[in-house]
């Protein structure tokens, strides 16, 4: 029974095979490339870890085999050689993918109330400390003053 | 009193967060990327032919004259084949389509065009997905409706249906 369903399940996997098919083309010469000078690699690397892999959307391309994260690491890594910043090349990519590419959090249009809500909220907090502390302080000096 | 109806308001935003989850729970996905490029001149780029049939494209090939389709495919992708016989139909519309095979093989490429028809005028070839980023395009296929001044006007992402032909046929005639 058990081997049953796992032929089943290989001959299924064999089906679903070349649906799941990608090219077969050698990946991009820095996709799997590390940059000679271990500065500009830990540079690139750090870039990689925050830019979003457009194809498998959860993960970053520093953690993604699709064969579009190798070409865009490519892209990272060629720019950093080419004497590109961090910042500058995830502009780039920004002005063609928006935000949404980048995992660095942005202050824009669109997400200010996540940065200012936060902050407001604190603002609440501090006030209504403020008052219930303050109070409890004059009745504390109040009762202070009736027992002395 | 009143300050026991104030009791119930963390409830009632627990409940107005939770129903919010669930629905949006039951909401389909939007997995696609739009290009931001939307407005912007093509940038620069000159990619040698994909296969011996047909020149290479750069963007000098797509400015001037009329609005043309620019189309993002590759012969490994298996939606490129169902949009085939729509990008036929609007070659034979009187569209130039220009082409830009992502990843792929010279043989492969002339082997899908034999077997699925031909619509382009040229196929460049983009083996590490250059151009494609450049572009703004996340996947395969999609097609650009680059206008004579050479602007990206419009952007269809997945296979072109044929109940997309009609609204390419609009972008290709607002873009004139």
């Amino acid at each position: 029974m058990i081997r049953a369903a796992l032929a089943l399940c290989v001959a299924l996997l064999a089906a679903l095979a070349p649906l799941a098919a990608q090219d077969s083309m050698p990946p991009a010469p820095y996709a799997y490339t590390q940059l000679e000078d271990p500065r500009l690699e830990a540079e690139a690397s750090a870039l990689m870890h925050t830019l979003r892999c457009l194809k498998c959307q959860s993960q970053s391309i520093a953690d993604s085999d699709a064969a579009m994260a190798g070409d865009m690491r490519h892209q990272v890594r060629t720019r950093i050689l080419a004497g590109e910043s961090p910042e500058q090349i995830r502009r780039w990519l920004i002005a063609r993918y928006g935000d949404y590419v980048s995992y660095e959090p942005e202050v824009s249009a669109t997400t200010w109330p996540l940065f200012a809500v936060p902050a407001l909220v604190i603002l609440i907090v501090a006030a209504v400390l403020l008052r219930r502390l303050g109070r409890r302080r004059s009745d504390a000096d109040d009762d202070a003053g009736e027992t002395a | 009193m009143r300050n026991r109806l104030f009791l119930w308001v963390p409830l009632a935003l627990f409940a107005f967060f939770a129903g919010l989850a669930a629905f949006m729970l039951t909401q389909p996905k939007d997995e696609f990327v739009e290009s931001t490029m939307i407005g912007q001149p093509l940038p620069d780029f000159a990619l040698k032919p994909a296969f011996g049939g047909l020149p290479g494209a750069a963007k000098a090939d797509l400015v001037g004259g009329q609005p043309r389709l620019l189309n993002v495919w590759a012969s490994w992708c298996l939606p490129c084949i169902a949009e085939a016989p729509q990008l036929e139909e609007l070659r034979q519309k009187g569209v130039e389509i220009v082409g830009i095979a992502i990843r792929d093989r010279p043989e492969d490429v002339a082997d899908f065009l034999a077997r699925y028809g031909n619509p382009y005028s040229r196929v460049g070839s983009d083996p590490i997905s250059e151009v494609q980023l450049a572009i703004g395009s996340s996947g395969v296929p999609e097609t650009f409706v680059i206008d004579s001044k050479g602007i990206i006007r419009y952007q269809h992402i997945g296979d072109i249906r044929e109940s997309d032909v009609p609204k390419l046929m609009a972008e290709l005639e607002k873009a004139r």
